[in-house]
């Protein structure tokens, strides 16, 4: 193979500067500051601040909401997770069977993905809205007396179904496309050696789309953990109350509505380590079982 | 160098250009504030007027989005030494703002250096205490001030042949008979400021030691697991089950809507949402203080104002302190006020302007009007002027997750009451922490 060399040992350097540039200046640099703000209790104003050592942290672990809101972000963030890439791998496997008016489906089950997420977040929480809201009608069809907003387990439903209505199209396009970069030759030697289409779909199909699936999976628990925050706020209606929220969520009320920098900041930072230890897990133990090429 | 002669010639012209707008232009000022909608087209319109009115300043009103925002683009600015002259601080966060010594002037101290009277006595009894001081000097400028009152469907007391309650213990007598006529008979907006704030104040009870938190951050403990205040939760709870008391969850406008389409009896809400419920209300209302319990000795005092207040941030120029104290002044005046009581349903702040409003006969036209103020101008007590919490939004948020969970049947009233003592207390401690 032949090495390609620069002329200058600087140069690549300069190349990676413009990144480098950014990753300090947006991730890295408030990422200190984050922790570093951690430690302090500070007035909301800025005038004094104390070191409090660990005090941040065991404030909030030792809070019984805190423990709470966690539980109810690993139940979320696995249910959004699980579901929205299940659902979106089924249509997938489905329209790409579909011979006849094929583009038809796809591009009925992509276009939600053209929405901004807030107006998706509205369009759902106007489904669900507990004085206009359609679903209610058919709850009540069914016996369920649904009270958005007040009872916890229903609120948690609506947003579970918001948050996966939303990310179904993402997952359904890179499905997609990883189904059909699988050859077609190889599809018709397995139909060959098979006649079961579920066993054909668990030994040959699923495999090859592991890579797309595995990528699908961060970028999914990434999406439920941070970006359904707009969800949950237009749910929530800024009133948060006994409603479930999510750890994000509670960072931006501590922080940015209470004023409590510490506080928010040690948040932040047990944010920063879980999300840390789950991406070396996903990709040590993970990883290893996907097969590139 | 003909170049270098450009350039210098250039620097010039810009710097006499500078220096000539600078002697004829107005002194800019700008003022931050968290409301949208109606209100804010009022507020757009008032800063026209002072513009209008004199041309030594010229004011720029921006708004933030909520009350939670505005508060903290307000911080997140001062923190940048980028702050407006003037922002706009509600109920909850006024003990964050009052409490960070020199992040702002006191607005008596500012309308005296520039050179303007100030009498407390100017104003009505209800706005004097909330933004000053434990001495009563006035640290903000009271701005939009409202006060909870309950709306009546004139419709449903007459189909169910009752009168409107002054007491609670008149509406529980009432409830089962307008429940018969179809109504919900009782909602409410805001659980922790009309159930829990205002019901210390109405009913003269102390809400958090240390003089309500006035005297000091330091072990000031609120005080919100009474037995008053508890009872108070108690008959919530059982009105909402025996289909009294219709709850929508902590949602202000969600209580309000089944008002307005003409399913509820009385509804809880502020003095200020007058002028929307006008255009939206399907059905005739009127409006009456909010009710006490009788049976708690002392009560029927007044209560204090929600609403936010205008507070003039530190660090900037006297020219420009001097223009926040004349627009302070200008808003003050009867005419403005009153501009201001008409076109949004806040209650006038100063006695002049409420006799303004008096002697006009828009009370004749709209009684409805009048009921927030009277009600602030009813007796006060020792603990009726209002309360001073820091983290108080935090803790709001803390009453509001028990509250839900009381009606939702999700804990009891002892426990709410003594989960929200606790984390209160702590958020408190805490916050005299960060104060200290």
């Amino acid at each position: 193979m032949k090495r390609v060399q620069f002329s200058s040992a600087s140069l690549p350097y300069l190349y990676l500067l413009p990144q480098l540039a950014i990753i300090v200046v947006f991730f890295y640099w408030p990422s200190v500051q984050a922790i570093q703000s951690s430690f302090y209790l500070e007035d909301p104003f800025g005038f004094g601040s104390t070191f409090v050592g660990l005090d941040n942290y065991t404030d909030v672990l030792e809070s019984s909401s805190y423990g709470e809101i966690a539980r109810f972000t690993v139940v979320f963030t696995l249910l959004v997770t699980f579901l929205s890439l299940s659902l979106a791998l089924l249509f997938a496997v489905k329209a790409d069977a579909v011979l006849k008016g094929s583009s038809t489906y796809k591009t009925l089950l992509m276009w939600v993905y053209a929405i901004a997420p807030p107006v998706a977040g509205l369009m759902g929480v106007m489904f669900f809205d507990m004085h206009i809201g359609p679903f209610l009608e058919v709850a009540r069809l069914v016996g369920w007396d649904f009270r958005i907003g007040l009872n916890y387990f229903d609120t948690a439903f609506a947003m579970v179904v918001i948050s996966v209505w939303k990310q179904i199209p993402y997952n359904f396009i890179f499905f997609l496309s990883g189904l059909q970069a699988i050859p077609k030759s190889l599809r018709e030697a397995g139909a060959i050696d098979c006649r079961s289409g579920f066993r054909r779909f668990w030994t040959i199909t699923l495999p090859l789309l592991a890579p797309t699936a595995f990528f699908l999976l961060i970028i999914n628990m990434t999406y439920a953990l941070f970006d359904t925050f707009g969800i949950i706020d237009v749910v929530v209606k800024d009133k948060a109350a006994n409603n479930p929220i999510t750890l994000v969520y509670k960072v931006y009320m501590d922080g940015f509505r209470g004023g409590d920098l510490g506080g928010s900041s040690a948040q932040s930072v047990i944010l920063m380590f879980v999300v840390f230890v789950l991406t070396i897990f996903q990709f040590r133990f993970i990883e290893r079982r996907v097969h590139y090429n | 160098m003909a170049y270098r002669k450009i350039v210098a010639g250039a620097v010039a012209a810009a710097a006499l250009l500078g220096a000539s707008t600078a002697t004829f232009a107005a002194t800019e000022i700008s003022w931050w504030h968290g409301m949208g909608g109606r209100n804010q087209e009022v507020i757009n319109q008032i800063a026209e007027k002072f513009n209008a009115s004199q041309d030594a300043c010229h004011l720029t009103p921006l708004s933030k989005g909520t009350y939670e925002e505005a508060l903290n683009s307000g911080i997140a600015a001062f923190r940048a030494s980028e702050q407006p002259n003037i922002l706009q601080v509600f109920d909850a966060g006024a003990a964050t703002i009052i409490n960070a010594k020199g992040a702002v002037i006191p607005a008596e101290d500012l309308i005296k250096n520039a050179g303007h009277d100030f009498n407390r006595e100017d104003f009505i009894e209800g706005v004097r205490y909330f933004y000053a001081d434990s001495d009563g000097k006035f640290i903000g400028m009271p701005f939009n001030s409202s006060a909870p009152i309950m709306y009546i469907n004139d419709e449903a007391i007459k189909k169910a042949g009752v009168d409107a309650p002054k007491t609670w213990e008149e509406f529980e007598a009432i409830a089962p008979k307008l429940k018969e006529a179809g109504y919900i008979p009782l909602v409410q907006s805001q659980l922790t400021w009309e159930f829990t704030e205002n019901f210390f104040s109405r009913h003269n009870l102390q809400f958090a030691t240390n003089n309500n938190g006035y005297d000091s951050v330091k072990g000031t403990e609120i005080l919100v697991n009474s037995p008053e205040h508890k009872m108070m939760y108690s008959k919530l709870k059982s009105w909402y089950d025996d289909g009294y008391f219709g709850y929508f969850g902590a949602g202000w406008s969600d209580n309000q809507k089944p008002f307005e389409e003409n399913k509820v009896a009385f509804w809880i809400g502020s003095s200020g949402s007058f002028g929307g419920l006008q255009k939206s209300a399907q059905m005739p209302f009127s409006a009456t203080f909010l009710p006490y319990w009788d049976s708690v000795e002392g009560a029927g005092t007044n209560t204090f104002i929600g609403g936010a207040a205008l507070f003039a941030f530190n660090g900037k120029p006297k020219e420009e302190n001097d223009c926040t104290a004349s627009f302070f002044e200008f808003l003050t005046s009867a005419e403005v006020q009153f501009f201001w009581h008409k076109s949004t349903g806040y209650v006038p702040i100063t006695k002049a302007a409420y006799k303004l409003a008096e002697e006009s006969g828009y009370y004749q036209e709209v009684p409805q009007a009048e009921v927030g103020i009277k009600q602030l101008m009813l007796p006060g007590g020792e603990w009726s002027k209002g309360y001073r919490m820091g983290f108080y939004p935090q803790i709001r948020e803390v009453m509001e997750r028990e509250y839900n969970k009381i009606i939702a049947g999700e804990t009891s009233v002892d426990d709410a009451m003594k989960t929200i003592e606790d984390e209160g207390n702590k958020l408190l401690e805490r916050f005299a922490k960060t104060a200290g």
